[in-house]
């Protein structure tokens, strides 16, 4: 039998989407043979949070009251704590940025291989079969491995876990060795504020590494003015410095919706796409007919965007 | 204050390609310094020169072949640059978490450093595990996915912001010794000078096999085997516009009209 441990995400008192996706991955795992799946949530409002997470197929919920939000050298501990308890065979944790930062020591504490991103999962019990990315979502693999294992999936891969359960939900007593937490968190704060909100334009002309240079960016300002339209952009844009944070557009940035969003130059990396699949309608430019962009896009040009932007400005008499 | 940076070589793809059982077909792939291992490199430079750090030195798992790709990280400004390679490493396709923490855990172990900067992934394989695992394998601090980092080093911690999902920072102090992954635009990583290049040459590249860092052989094996390799299919139902750049911007024109969002 295979038992799962998922661990819910949270943070500034709210359970994050994932928590629900990684209960959707843990059941299926654990339904492959026919095993339980346990669910465990730290720190925070953690008896509301159980309530909540209490969904269709899960069988336990262990809550450890301890501090207000995240952090990894408490959520390490007490994981090691619960493994010991339960035993599970997988350990489940999102591939969230606060997934990354507890995962990999969960795993190399309890002596575990760690399979991380992933986006498929299967066991017969013995055998892991993860599906991941490589060079960027340019290749898929299929990886394999034997026994117990530590693996975070990629968010917005399954679809959340629905429904109530009947699950048990428990204060797992954990003991926490203050000695042993060196890193603390002081606080939070937004980024990428300021005049421009780009989440609120109804036309996006969104600009990636496909315009190799900083003076090249002026074609699309001027195409953005033509259309009287906002500049966004993917991340190495806003990394350059040439743009500022607050136009930046996917997980780390901004999440829009425009009525038209024009991805110029951009490959559509997963952490953009997260950020902008709810456009309701995408238009790629880009010489490259299989970047995954092209996967979302409902129009495509497949041509070079400084022949076709300046084109484009023209049509609109820029 | 000593800095161990680690560097990789990554392999990049050509956009067409072959797969050849589970790896792309040589001819197709690229060599580059990992780009988040550029920020870290950077960040690690800057501390020296802001007088905090005494010794910048990297560390790199590879062949002979990627001596270019260190070299690029000598001439930014590290001071010397350790390089670990096997002939039993030759043919490992995966180098899994597990193995690279093994092997750096020597390195770390022998340098001493008091910060470790990695980059926050490979453009590669994309594990974004192996930073983190090495510092608990090392009992060091860590914190995941920084954006800044405080240059004081106040009280021997890290006062770092880590790049959460959303626009939101998160504001963390860890203690040294600590590892840290560094996310890309932390800095601007800066391209090397002439001079630097020319000293880069000069510059120490020691060369270490498993044996000579007590690495046992059977732990680099890992537990992770990759069975298959394909391209995703793609799930495109994009209309696509043909023809001329005035063509298709004029079929784009149109689109917008229709939906009423053009001027």
């Amino acid at each position: 039998m295979t038992d799962v441990l998922a661990v819910a995400d949270h943070r500034r008192g709210e359970l994050r989407d994932v928590s629900y996706e990684v209960i959707t991955a843990g059941r299926q795992l654990a339904d492959d043979t026919g095993g339980d799946l346990h669910v465990a949530v730290i720190s925070g409002t953690v008896d509301k949070f159980g309530e909540k997470l209490n969904r269709e197929g899960v069988d336990a919920v262990h809550t450890v009251d301890h501090g207000e939000e995240f952090n990894h050298d408490v959520y390490t501990q007490v994981l090691t704590q619960l493994y010991d308890d339960l035993a599970p065979q997988y350990v489940l944790a999102p591939n969230s940025v606060n997934g990354l930062d507890y995962a990999p020591a969960v795993a190399n504490a309890l002596d575990l291989p760690i399979v991380t991103d992933t986006v498929g999962l299967e066991t017969d019990g013995e055998t892991l079969v993860a599906t991941r990315e490589m060079y960027g979502g340019k290749v898929e693999v299929t990886t394999e491995l034997e026994g117990t294992a530590v693996a975070t999936i990629r968010g917005a891969e399954w679809s959340g876990a629905e429904g109530t359960g009947d699950a048990s939900i428990e204060a797992f007593d954990a003991e926490i060795d203050e000695d042993a937490v060196g890193s603390t968190v002081t606080g939070f704060e937004e980024v990428g504020g300021g005049d421009v909100d780009i989440s609120e334009a109804d036309v996006l002309v969104s600009v990636g590494r496909g315009i190799e240079e900083e003076e090249n960016l002026e074609i699309i300002h001027e195409l953005a003015d033509a259309l009287d339209a906002t500049v966004s952009s993917s991340r190495p844009i806003v990394d350059s410095g040439w743009l500022p944070k607050n136009r930046q557009v996917g997980q780390s940035g901004k999440v829009v919706t425009p009525d038209v969003y024009i991805a110029i130059g951009i490959s559509g990396a997963v952490q953009h796409v997260a950020g902008m699949k709810g456009s309701d309608t995408i238009v790629a430019i880009n010489t490259d007919p299989n970047a995954p962009i092209m996967d979302i896009a409902d129009y495509a040009i497949h041509d070079d965007l400084f022949d076709v932007v300046p084109a484009l400005t023209e049509e609109f008499g820029g | 204050m000593k800095i161990l940076v680690t560097v990789k070589e990554v392999s990049t793809v050509e956009d067409e390609f072959e797969i050849e059982g589970t790896s792309i077909a040589e001819q197709y792939l690229g060599a580059d310094l990992n780009e988040w291992d550029d920020y870290a490199v950077e960040e690690a430079v800057q501390i020296q020169e802001a007088g905090i750090a005494d010794e910048v030195v990297t560390v790199t798992i590879g062949p002979e072949d990627c001596e270019q790709t260190i070299r690029q990280a000598l001439a930014k400004g590290a001071d010397r640059a350790i390089r670990v390679w096997d002939d039993s490493l030759e043919g490992v396709d995966v180098l899994d978490v597990g193995a690279k923490t093994e092997i750096l855990r020597a390195v770390v172990e022998a340098e001493d450093p008091d910060l470790v900067l990695t980059g926050v992934q490979s453009g590669d394989d994309s594990w974004g595990a192996t930073g983190v695992s090495l510092a608990e394998e090392l009992g060091f601090e860590w914190a995941a996915v920084v954006n800044h980092l405080e240059h004081d080093f106040e009280d021997d911690r890290a006062a770092v912001r880590r790049e959460l999902e959303g626009g939101v920072e998160e504001l963390t102090e860890v203690e040294l010794p600590a590892a840290l992954t560094i996310q890309t635009g932390i800095n601007e990583p800066r391209y090397a000078s002439l001079r630097g290049i020319r000293q880069a040459q000069r510059k120490e590249l020691d060369v270490q096999t498993l044996a000579d860092l007590g690495v046992d052989e059977s732990t680099i094996e890992g537990d992770v085997t990759l069975t298959e390799m394909y391209e995703p299919e793609s799930e495109t139902d994009a209309t696509v516009w043909e023809g001329s750049a005035e063509e298709t911007a004029s079929e784009l024109g149109e689109l917008l009209r229709e939906k009423g969002v053009a001027p």
